[in-house]
């Protein structure tokens, strides 16, 4: 075998793998933890999906008066003088509440306001965009909201904890996936922060609900959805192809785990 | 009174996760806390190495409302092995208390995540301080 010169050792020659970054936006977190070589269209990608990420936000924010939903919704502007995602989002709204036969709104108290939908929409994108730009093992997680790309190393899926709303800090059972979207909702953290749009008064019936499935924007909506439906939930979303439930009782039973688990 | 040993608590081990863990040695990448402010579009700032670091990482001193904390974090190939608490508020004893309850079981739920071999948490809805008392943020720095 001829002898070959190397100019520099094999491992310097190679890009480094994995790259991860934090970014607060949207009043919450987004992780990335990106499991490809650290080259640079990666890390333009991840540029990307974080510019995407506030671009997001100024759009649809509803705590800043100049947000296209904002004036939306005091009327001082129109849909088609708006970005055309606008009118996607909008459009995906109404899919919701059909979808979830009115668990989902996008008019809480009667105002125009898409969060409970933008949130896991936006993470898909920023997924979206990582992935057309070659990322092929990446785990965006937008305030608990998870979409999965790919492994977590080679032969090994991703493996997501999912929070126990009972004891904070600790995780009461774990989903595994490749192509995966975990999306919790509940009332443990902020109180009772889900209205039943049927009714008005405040959704009590699950601490929590975990939906797994396919597309991000989907689960966060059926979590949500769940939350709102209670005990019936199970049911419901066993119904829906593709998507499945972890529920957290009110007693903080969990149907499905061993007592304790 | 029971109403703010309850606050102390959550701020105790809010603030354990709170700390930026910066190293002993120089030989080390020092952890980059995530950017507060958001808002500049670029990662850049806060991207950080994907290495896989060994070593001891003493927190900043972050005052609280019930005084200074500090704790110390090592790391074996990037996964959390231990915490040690170096600095806990002790303006009472009833505080030194909580710290002592919150930290070590603070402490066992992290290397709980990390045993498991957790790569991601999945939980309703957080805001920025709900992130800081999260899993996620102590897997984020763990390896970041």
């Amino acid at each position: 075998m001829a002898e070959t010169r190397r100019t520099c050792p094999p491992a310097e020659a190679a890009p480094r793998t994995g790259l991860r970054h934090v970014e607060h936006v949207m009043g919450t977190v987004f992780s990335f933890d990106i499991r490809d070589p650290r080259t640079p269209a990666v890390t333009g990608a991840l540029r990307a999906a974080v510019g995407w990420l506030h671009h997001v936000d100024a759009l649809f924010s509803t705590y800043r008066p100049e947000s296209a939903i904002s004036r939306l919704a005091c009327d001082a502007t129109t849909l088609d003088r708006e970005p055309e995602v606008v009118a996607t989002v909008l459009r995906l709204c109404e899919e919701a509440e059909r979808r979830t036969r009115g668990c989902f709104t996008a008019h809480p108290g009667g105002r125009l306001d898409p969060s409970g939908l933008v949130k896991g929409w936006a993470v898909e994108g920023a997924t979206r965009i990582l992935r057309d730009a070659g990322v092929r093992n990446v785990c965006v997680n937008g305030g608990g909201d998870i979409q999965l790309t790919g492994e977590a190393a080679p032969g090994r899926p991703w493996r997501v904890g999912i929070a126990d709303p009972c004891r904070p800090g600790q995780v009461l059972t774990t989903v595994e996936g490749r192509d995966l979207a975990v999306a919790t909702s509940g009332t443990a953290e902020r109180g009772h922060h889900i209205i039943d749009p049927r009714t008005g008064a405040p959704a009590t019936g699950l601490l929590s609900a975990t939906v797994t499935g396919p597309h991000l924007t989907w689960a966060d909506v059926y979590a949500t959805a769940a939350v709102v439906l209670g005990t019936a939930a199970r049911q419901w979303i066993s119904g829906i192809d593709g998507y499945r439930l972890v529920a957290v009782a009110q007693d903080g039973v969990v149907p499905g785990l061993p007592p304790g688990g | 009174m029971r109403r703010a040993a309850v606050t102390a608590f959550s701020t105790v081990a809010g603030v354990v996760m709170l700390l930026s863990f910066k190293p002993h040695h120089s030989d080390s990448p020092a952890a980059t806390a995530p950017s507060a402010t958001g808002g500049t579009g670029s990662p850049s700032a806060s991207a950080s190495t994907g290495g896989s670091r060994t070593g001891s990482y003493t927190g900043s001193v972050i005052n609280t409302r019930y005084g200074p904390v500090q704790v110390e974090a090592t790391l074996k190939g990037g996964r959390l092995t231990a915490v040690k608490v170096l600095r806990v508020p002790s303006e009472n004893s009833r505080d030194q208390e909580i710290a002592r309850d919150a930290v070590p079981r603070l402490t066992q739920e992290a290397l709980h995540a990390q045993s498991a071999q957790i790569d991601a948490v999945s939980g309703a809805t957080y805001t920025s301080d709900g992130y800081v008392r999260s899993l996620q943020s102590a897997l984020d720095r763990a390896h970041g």
